[in-house]
């Protein structure tokens, strides 16, 4: 939707000046408030507004608990607990940005899940998907390192589980281990370039952030029925049409938020890293966040050899394979209808999918024994086949239903659908208003 | 919405058959999932939405930490100056504090000395070093007791652990400690093996038997506020006080809480109200 030329007019003499000079003014009102959203986005679109919120949340507790954080293998416990204990307000800091991380991912896997469904990565949006893909991956990097900071018990057996991994990988794979430790185990180096790092990131995601909505207001935002923007009828503008919305949605968003900050501080976090990291004491489980538990699972799925493959590699290689998927998903899918709305098989497969995922990160939390293997590899062959099989497979020979001819002919019909049923309006259920 | 719903009501049911496939057989005598019993709920002051600490109670936790815990078990992380959070005056906490003896120094002469807390001082350890707290122990350091409230808890399992979103349940590291406290002097199902100098216990997290030894019998402590003086009243006040030691400012947090999702309600509320206004012309 970048094309129709900028509406705007600057009224003072000043905002003349400006537009003049450095058209800043002119971005902020095209890219938010004149900027033309297709009118049937429901709450499932509020998300990319509540990920912005949830990262300058982050970006902002995470600096000032910087002030007070001391990256020593020595100390750092000691600093955190100083944070909770002795820094006005550090408690709620510290479990603002350890919550923050937890919904961060909750937020981004709505948002990916809802790509999914809607098919919001079809042509021409490959690279918006792709760069999400990105995001996603350096918030899993940034979530990792921050994990590691506190120095519990659970950061350092993290940090040594996942590590580990790297080694696996055949030549290089010891290098590239001990380059991201700065030894051979975990200790201080590590947790020194931990920090580095955990710091940096942050604003390479809010670079790609950027990336991310220049190429979104390139190619404009997708909707529920996956038809393009036809006409001036489908649209409304950003402000106040989207602003509104958005605001309702981030603040229902905040309220579960900070449900969990306020009364279930630690519900999400595990008990193991409130004691002090010790090397020579191993935990009876070691698991990651839950946010990586679903690919935890996978890794831990593969207990068998694969020819010159051993189980190791292995695991890490169906790991990895397990998020690359996603990159590949705008080449998966074959179907020429991208919403899951009108692709009944689809649309079956896609909650399995959904299931077979929360199966994953529970069977993550487990220990990797006894029938749980099992479940985990049947898990996670469904995980792929729903990549590899049924998204190309599906889009070959599956019948969709009748496509309406344009957004507003959707809107409309279902606007008349819904008033033969419900003559009062959606009273009762919001969320289906969308 | 109704078809999400009916998705993700069977979803759960998937979940929850395959949880119980995994339920595996038990063996009384050759456990291999610990704890064998699981902690005791308890009713705690400071539970719930608007939860406070009971004062008096801290105080007595307190009484029991200082005349037993605390003879193996250090606390570091928490200074005397904290304790006016448990109803104290300052007067009464620098008279609390004085009764420690401090190891500190250089002094100018280039000296280490003893001298008299402070209230900025935390609460001494009673060992050294961790190696002399293991070899006076059996091997094993007592661990420290600042953070062990919440460093402690047993894995609820699914799906209780989404009902404990509901209910709020964030006690499980005081439930743990109690249960453990008066979990000792049962005996142990036969053929079990209890490896010497261990002491059975059920509510153990990571085994049949632990270290330490009954700490507590009734009377060893003199309340002078009534309270019964029995090993469950003792372990219900030094669970509650290690809680306020893991988290002293529960209370702050709660209350600030509570207004935070109340403000969030009422904006929310308003910000809809003005959605469905600025949409009420607008098919969508």
């Amino acid at each position: 939707m970048s094309e129709g030329h900028s509406t705007y007019t600057p009224k003072t003499g000043l905002g003349r000046w400006f537009d003049a000079r450095m058209p800043l003014p002119r971005l902020v009102y095209d890219s938010f408030v004149a900027y033309p959203v297709p009118r049937n986005l429901n709450y499932m679109w509020t998300f990319g507004g509540i990920l912005s919120i949830m990262l300058v949340s982050q970006i902002l507790t995470g600096i000032v608990l910087a002030m007070h954080y001391t990256s020593d293998t020595t100390l750092a416990f000691d600093s955190v607990e100083k944070i909770m204990r002795d820094v006005n307000s550090g408690w709620l800091l510290r479990y603002l940005h350890s919550n923050g991380a937890s919904f961060f991912f909750v937020a981004v896997y709505i948002h990916i899940f809802r790509g999914l469904f809607y098919g919001s990565y079809k042509t021409p949006r490959e690279l918006l998907w792709i760069l999400g893909c990105i995001i996603y991956l350096l918030m899993m990097a940034t979530g990792f390192m921050g994990y590691v900071l506190p120095w519990g018990q659970m950061s350092f057996w993290g940090a040594t589980v996942i590590t580990g991994f790297f080694s696996a990988i055949p030549l290089v794979g010891n290098w590239i281990q001990e380059l991201l430790l700065g030894g051979f185990a975990v200790d201080n180096p590590t947790l020194n370039r931990f920090f580095a790092l955990h710091y940096l990131l942050p604003f390479m995601i809010a670079g790609v952030v950027v990336l991310h909505i220049w190429a979104l207001h390139v190619v404009g935002q997708s909707n529920p029925t996956g038809i393009e923007v036809k006409s001036k009828t489908d649209t409304v503008a950003f402000t106040p049409y989207a602003t509104i919305k958005d605001a309702f949605g981030m603040i229902v968003f905040l309220f579960v938020f900070a449900y969990f900050v306020f009364y279930l501080p630690n519900f999400l976090g595990h008990p193991d890293n409130y004691t002090v990291a010790n090397p020579l004491k191993t935990p009876a489980h070691i698991v990651p966040e839950w946010y990586f538990l679903p690919f935890y699972a996978i890794l831990r799925a593969i207990t068998f050899n694969i020819g010159p493959i051993n189980s190791k590699l292995g695991g890490v290689l169906c790991m990895f394979g397990a998020i690359a998927m996603l990159f590949l998903v705008p080449w998966l899918d074959t179907s020429k209808v991208r919403s899951a709305v009108y692709r009944p098989w689809y649309k079956l497969f896609f909650w399995l999918f959904v299931a077979d995922a929360i199966l994953l990160g529970w069977l993550g939390s487990q220990p990797a024994e006894g029938s749980y293997v099992f479940m985990a590899q049947m898990a996670t062959l469904f995980y792929f086949a729903f990549f590899l099989v049924v998204m190309p497979v599906l889009g070959l020979i599956e019948t969709p239903r009748r496509l309406p001819n344009s957004i507003t002919e959707a809107v409309l019909e279902k606007k008349n659908k819904g008033a033969g049923g419900h003559p009062a309006g959606a009273v009762s259920a919001p969320e289906t208003k969308g | 919405m109704k078809k999400i719903l009916t998705s993700l009501a069977l979803l759960g049911l998937v979940v929850a058959g395959t949880a119980a496939i995994a339920e595996e057989e038990h063996n009384a005598a050759a456990p291999t999932h610990f704890p064998i019993n699981e902690p005791k709920e308890m009713s705690w002051s400071f539970a719930g939405p608007f939860g406070t600490y009971d004062k008096a109670q801290l105080q007595r936790g307190l009484k029991v930490y200082k005349e037993v815990c605390s003879a193996c078990h250090s606390m570091n992380l928490v200074a005397f100056r904290t304790l006016e959070g448990l109803g104290y005056s300052e007067a009464q906490v620098k008279t609390l504090a004085a009764e420690y003896t401090i190891h500190d120094g250089p002094n100018d002469a280039g000296d280490m000395f003893d001298r008299p807390g402070k209230p900025s001082d935390h609460f001494p350890a009673p060992f050294p070093n961790e190696q002399a707290a293991a070899s006076a122990n059996g091997g094993a350091a007592p661990p420290d007791m600042s953070l062990l409230a919440k460093a402690r808890g047993v894995e609820r399992g699914f799906p209780r652990f989404v009902f404990d979103i509901f209910t709020q349940y964030a006690q499980g590291g005081p439930d743990y400690i109690h249960s453990l406290l008066t979990g000792y002097d049962q005996t142990p199902p036969a053929g079990m093996v209890i490896p010497e100098g261990t002491h059975y216990n059920p509510y153990f997290l990571s085994g049949v038997s632990l270290k330490m030894p009954k700490p507590l019998s009734d009377g060893q402590v003199t309340y002078d506020d009534g309270s019964p003086q029995t090993v469950d009243q003792y372990s219900r006040d030094v669970s509650a006080f290690l809680m306020w030691a893991a988290e002293p400012h529960l209370e702050d947090r709660k209350k600030t809480g509570f207004r935070v999702l109340v403000f969030l309600l009422l904006f929310g509320a308003l910000v809809y109200l003005t959605k469905r206004k600025v949409w009420a012309e607008v098919a969508h």
